[in-house]
């Protein structure tokens, strides 16, 4: 080939190869920046945050997998995200609604609260009219060994915090589990969590996870949502005021 | 009579020999490269063999509830590559002569003669020429080579701060994985292929290597293999690094069976590569190489092959029982069914350790072949030099269970492999006593292959050290799965088998392709490399020992600094293999400046072709006269008679063109 | 044999030495870095002297290290002086050939048992310090070979040489510890006694992790199933390091925690303090009977029900379905 045709070809060749490595970088690489962060804001030197998981999501990819969903405060509607943030030295006001079903604890240890304000959940449970069938039950335990009451957990491992969240029970569970996500209270049998604890005071990243292993069709459970962000495993981003 | 000593110039390729079958389709004519089996169609092929596998696993498996729970699906995936790896092999032509001779139909000259035509179709093809396997081989390593390498780039950059996140968890052990198996699996032939295949026959004075199709075939999966293996990126990636440890391997995402595929297929290539070679040498040494003569290369090549041959199929073994175990639901690794996670890490180490023999063992046989020549002295110690080869790769098989220490596997066998892998640290001194011994009163010349041997005995020296080391069963307790391990498994295979590597691309290319590489730019790669890979990979021994683990990314913030440290010599060294792919490119595509036949004054017989050799390689079966390394001898015979007149070794092989087709040349008795 | 030179040529300068510089060179180096091994570096070597086992291991890296310093010195010294001395300079005949040496059998022979001398030392000393500290912290298995010396007892009380033990429990993504000693309880934090000979159970409920406690000079792969033995005894007072040492899954480089190594009499205290805490959340009556291995997706008291709706290895993952046989 001529001198020319060489240089083109090598041109042509080095346009490709770096435009597919940009690609890859930036597109499966890169792409955990894909998902939203919602942001807490402080008033009155506390945050609250709403969660909920639900039996399954409504991604197009993985429609099967359970997933925790985060409410927005400023819109107030539930984004499909697992990443958030709260303002450090805080008091943090979690409240957890759990639409899920039960599924045993690889390891009952978890079934104890650790690691919030007084080492207890305050817990409500609502069956699919609308019922309050449990009110307010402070509780330091939820066993999950005993019958069909955990249905996941919520676990900040850096922060020493783990509160088993409670599911609809095995009655209500079978056949009235929310169906479609976001999960509302309308029509689903919920349980309703509240607790709190108090950021750190350092800014940093905390990865939060759950320990129910709840990846069906994976060997162990422990895979798909659970290894997945935006599923069932997210991160607390702790930031200075 | 006159021994000749050089061949002429080969004449133009397009004669043919007088008599040959018609070439090419109806017409007799050679069929344009479009018309023929080759990449383009085997790219097509594997496509469609992929869409038919992936729709006929869906079909098999869909409704089953696993596949239901869990939105993914391994058996659509792992039947997708299957198809798609036979079809990519039919495009290229792989089956053709298969299924000619299954029919009883002629095989076509246009495959046997390939390797002689002009142009540059003959790379994209399935061609059964070693030399043009031998370059294939050498564009596609460096290429698996760069893009390992980037992948590295990601891992550093990852790793300059231990809190601040450049990539989500999952995309990092996506990329570590990557990265290692991309190296490690890849990587086995870097030397073997394109030095090894063009070189063997070349070293041996053969026409040939014994199977042609075997051995393009081997190369012809790596392409393959690299495309698996990458595709793995498009499903999340594979969690379990470049080992695959069980149970984590079953549990893992769809990107798991793209490690397991992958690594399965290479190990298929290297099995036909080695077996391949091990033939070839014992069957296809002129008359006169005796084995008391043969070129260190060959030595190495011969035991590598031999390790590849027999540890191999372990590993296929091990990934076809994970791949089952994912698909199938059987439960060979899964302990509570009965199954075994030490099952794998056995299976895995017992071919890994003699895998990473499959590497080091041809950086020796090179760095031996390249100071022999630049010291002009015999190589010191020929027979320790072989020996010591050889019992590396017997103890080989010997020491896997020194990556299972802390294991939990019982403890009764720790002092007995202690003790092998400590004894396998004796012939691997062996190369040291052969380079010092070459190097006494000799005449050093400062070329850049040599430098890069250079490199080789520092590098090597400090991995191996660290080997010690990590053998000893109390220091290991600390040591083992931290970064410590990293630095010297970096310092062994990258400052050992990568620096070999180079040194013979310096020493070899121009004799592959007949063009020089610059030699400036060469030596400001040799010392940006070398600098730069040791103040990568040194500071991670301190690192390892003050107590990061590997493939973690985040960790202890003392040592932040030197991770920082670690990571912009990494940058730089990724530039200083950038200034190597700048010299290459520019050296082959545009400088071309012409090189003499033997640049080096070697007497080695490869290099008393032309540049490149002719495509038979040799115009008649030479007669072998004396070693290669006989330097300094003042009345030393040349190593061989290129030209030897008929009577001299028997009518049969005087006159090539009159053997039959396919009856291989020089098989003759051993003196 | 060799001819006479021509009586007009004066004699060539006597050829240097070079194996006597080298060997001089040689011991005075290796003997400064042995030197400055033993006496700067060793205090300072991991994993620092908190336990009997990271003692051991820091004596033992500091031989290996003086062993490997000659052998180092030795190459580098060797390739450096050859360079230098034998290169070709600029005026040398270019195209001579160096001597026509092919071996040397003493040279040969005094290599191989030189260095086979040396491996068998570090194999000697490797195995004696490998049995001495009762396995040198590293993972024994089920049925470990090197024990540690301590009474065996259902409690643990302060003051003896009573071994406390340590269940140490891998899960994705976490490490719990359980003290059978003290009713079973369970903690997420590790904290150990001084002067105090322990034995860690390692065990894992999923897949592989390994369980580093860095300063405490022990590694031990948690299996699932198995039950991985290692004994260490604290020194010291302080902190430990405790990092998952085997990748397992995503969080493998997050999970980490910290333990502590404290008095007799607070750890009693503490231990205590847990065990009745748990007792009376109820948690402890919870937790599976104390053992050395755990199927977890064999829960007693939900019995058999569980695998009949989540199968085996479920827990809801559901992998091998309810249809599927319990064993093969």
């Amino acid at each position: 080939m001529s001198v020319t045709a060489r240089a083109a070809s090598l041109f042509v060749a080095f346009i490709v190869v770096a435009g597919v490595v940009t690609f890859v970088a930036m597109y499966y690489i890169g792409g955990a920046s894909a998902l939203a962060t919602v942001h807490y804001a402080a008033s009155a030197g506390q945050v609250n945050v709403v969660l909920q998981e639900d039996p399954q999501n409504d991604s197009a990819s993985k429609p099967d997998w359970v997933s925790y969903y985060v409410q927005d405060p400023a819109t107030q509607k539930w984004v499909h995200t697992t990443l958030f943030s709260v303002p450090a030295n805080t008091k943090v006001n979690v409240t957890l609604y759990g639409y899920d079903g039960c599924t045993p604890l690889r390891n009952n240890y978890f079934s104890e609260v650790q690691g919030t304000i007084g080492n207890t959940v305050t817990l409500s449970q609502f069956d699919q009219h609308g019922k309050e069938y449990l009110t307010d039950k402070t509780t330091s335990v939820i066993n999950a060994w005993s019958d069909c009451t955990v249905g996941h957990t919520f676990a900040i491992p850096g922060l020493n915090l783990y509160v088993p969240v409670a599911s609809p029970n095995a009655q209500l569970s079978a056949d009235n589990l929310c169906s479609s996500s976001p999960c509302t209270p309308g029509g689903n049998p919920y349980a309703k969590e509240t607790f709190s604890f108090m950021s750190p005071a350092h800014a940093g990243v905390f990865r939060w996870q759950c320990l129910v292993p709840c990846g069906g069709g994976f060997l162990d459970g422990n895979s798909g949502p659970m290894q997945t962000l935006g599923y069932m495993m997210g991160e607390m981003d702790v930031v200075s005021s | 009579m006159a021994i000749e000593t050089h061949q002429d110039r080969p004449e133009p390729a397009s004669s043919e020999p007088a008599g040959a079958p018609p070439v090419g389709g109806p017409g007799g004519v050679l069929r344009p490269w479009h018309l023929r089996p080759g990449a383009h169609l085997g790219v097509l092929c594997a496509a469609a063999g992929y869409l038919l596998g992936h729709l006929l696993g869906n079909f098999l498996s869909s409704a089953y509830q696993q596949n239901l729970l869990s939105d993914s699906n391994d058996i659509p995936i792992v039947l997708g590559y299957t198809f798609g790896t036979l079809g990519w092999l039919g495009g290229l032509g792989v089956f053709n002569d298969l299924g000619r001779q299954m029919l009883g139909r002629p095989l076509l000259a246009e495959v046997r003669h390939g390797g002689s035509e002009a142009g540059l179709s003959k790379y994209f093809r399935y061609t059964l020429d070693h030399k043009v396997v031998g370059i294939q081989y050498l564009y596609g390593m460096i290429a698996y080579f760069l893009t390992g390498g980037l992948f590295a780039m990601a891992i550093r950059s990852e790793l300059l701060s231990p809190s601040y996140h450049l990539l989500g968890p999952s995309q990092y052990l996506m990329v570590v994985g990557e990265h290692g198996t991309m190296m490690m699996m890849m990587m086995s032939s870097v030397i073997l292929g394109p030095f090894g295949q063009y070189f063997g026959p070349l070293l041996i004075g053969s026409k040939r290597v014994a199977f042609p199709r075997i051995e393009a075939l081997g190369f012809w999966l790596t392409p393959a293999a690299y495309v698996i293996l990458l595709s793995g990126v498009l499903f999340g990636g594979f969690p379990t690094g470049w080992t695959g440890y069980e149970p984590l391997a079953t549990q893992a995402t769809a990107g798991e069976d793209a490690y397991f595929f992958a690594f399965g297929l290479m190990g298929l290539s290297m099995i036909l590569a080695g077996f391949n070679m091990i033939v070839t040498v014992i069957n296809y040494r002129a008359p006169g190489m005796r084995w008391s003569r043969l070129p260190m290369f060959v030595w190495s090549m011969f035991t590598v092959s031999f390790l590849q041959v027999l540890s191999v199929p372990v590993l296929i073994g091990a990934c076809y029982m994970g791949l089952m175990d994912r698909t199938f639901q059987t439960a060979f690794f899964s302990n509570q069914l009965g199954g075994s996670s030490f099952l794998y890490e056995d299976l895995f180490w017992f071919f890994g350790h003699p895998e990473v023999y499959i590497l080091a063992l041809p950086g020796f046989g090179v760095i031996s072949e390249v100071v022999a020549v630049f010291c002009r002295k015999p190589l010191f110690g020929y027979r320790v030099a072989a020996a010591g080869m050889l019992g590396v790769g017997i103890l080989s098989f010997f020491v896997w269970q020194h990556h299972l220490f802390d294991s939990g596997i019982n403890p009764d066998m720790r002092p007995l492999f202690m003790l092998t892998t400590e004894l396998i640290s004796i012939p691997t001194g062996f190369i040291y006593l052969v380079g010092m011994g070459t190097f006494w009163k000799a005449r050093i010349r400062f070329t850049v292959p040599m430098l890069f041997a250079l490199a080789f005995y520092f590098n090597f020296l400090i991995g191996g050290i660290s080997g010690v080391f990590l053998s000893d069963v109390p220091a290991d307790t600390t040591e083992h799965g931290s970064f410590f391990v990293m630095a010297h498994f970096h310092y062994t295979i990258m400052g050992g088998l990568i620096f070999a590597f180079m040194a013979g691309i310096y020493y070899w290319l121009p004799k592959m392709t007949g063009f020089k590489l610059n030699e400036r730019l060469g030596k400001l790669h040799f010392w940006t490399m070398f600098i730069f890979f040791n103040t990568t990979f040194l500071p991670l021994f301190a690192i390892g020992l003050m107590g990061m683990p590997r493939r973690v990314f985040e960790y202890a913030r003392n040592l932040e600094t030197l991770n920082d440290w670690v990571s912009i010599s990494a940058f730089c060294l990724g530039v200083s293999i950038l200034i190597f792919v700048v010299n290459f490119v520019m050296s082959m595509l545009f400088w071309r400046e012409p090189e003499v036949d033997n640049p080096w004054r070697s007497r080695s017989l490869e290099w008393q072709l032309s540049s490149p050799p002719p495509p038979e390689n040799f115009r008649r079966v030479p007669v072998i006269l004396s070693g290669s390394y006989d330097y300094g001898v003042p009345d030393a015979l040349p190593v061989a008679d290129l030209n030897p007149p008929a009577g001299v070794i028997g009518a049969a092989y005087a006159g090539a063109p009159a053997a039959p087709p396919g009856m291989p040349p020089g098989m003759e008795v051993s003196r | 044999m060799t001819t006479t030179e021509p009586a007009a040529q004066p004699a060539p300068a006597p050829e240097p030495r070079h194996g006597r510089r080298l060997f001089v060179l040689w011991l005075v180096l290796s003997l400064a870095a042995d030197l400055l091994i033993w006496f700067a570096w060793k205090p300072h070597l991991p994993p620092g002297d908190m336990s009997d086992a990271a003692r051991h291991q820091q004596f033992d890296i500091a031989v290996l290290a003086i062993s490997a310093a000659p052998v180092i010195v030795f190459a580098i010294l060797y390739f450096v002086y050859a360079l230098v001395v034998w290169r070709i300079r600029p005026g040398d005949d270019a195209a001579g050939d160096g001597e026509p040496i092919y071996g040397h059998t003493k040279v040969q022979v005094s290599w191989i048992v030189g260095t086979t001398v040396i491996v068998m030392w570090l194999f000697v000393f490797g195995t004696v310090e490998l049995v001495t500290p009762a396995g040198a912290g590293a993972g024994e298995g089920p049925s470990p070979i090197w024990k540690l010396a301590g009474t065996q007892s259902a409690t643990w009380t302060p003051g003896g040489k009573t071994m406390l033990d340590v269940q140490v429990i891998g899960q994705q993504w976490a490490w719990t510890y359980r003290y059978p000693q003290f009713g079973g309880m369970e903690s997420s934090e590790l904290m150990l006694p001084v002067n105090t000979p322990v034995t860690f159970h390692v065990t894992s409920l999923d897949v592989i992790h390994s369980f580093w406690a860095y300063q405490l000079g022990v590694k031990a792969d948690a299996n699932p199933q198995v039950d991985n033995v290692a004994y260490v005894t604290a020194k010291t007072l302080g902190s430990v390091t405790v990092r998952c040492n085997e990748l397992c899954g995503i969080w493998h480089g997050a999970m980490f925690n910290y333990g502590h190594v404290v008095s007799q009499s607070a750890f009693q205290s503490w231990a205590s303090g847990v065990q009745a805490k748990e007792k009376a959340d109820g948690v402890l009556a919870d937790l599976p009977p104390y053992a050395l291995t755990y199927d977890p997706t064999v829960i007693p008291q939900m019995g058999e029900n569980l695998i009949k709706i989540d199968g085996i290895t479920g827990a809801a993952g559901y992998y091998y379905p309810p249809s599927d046989p319990v064993t093969p």
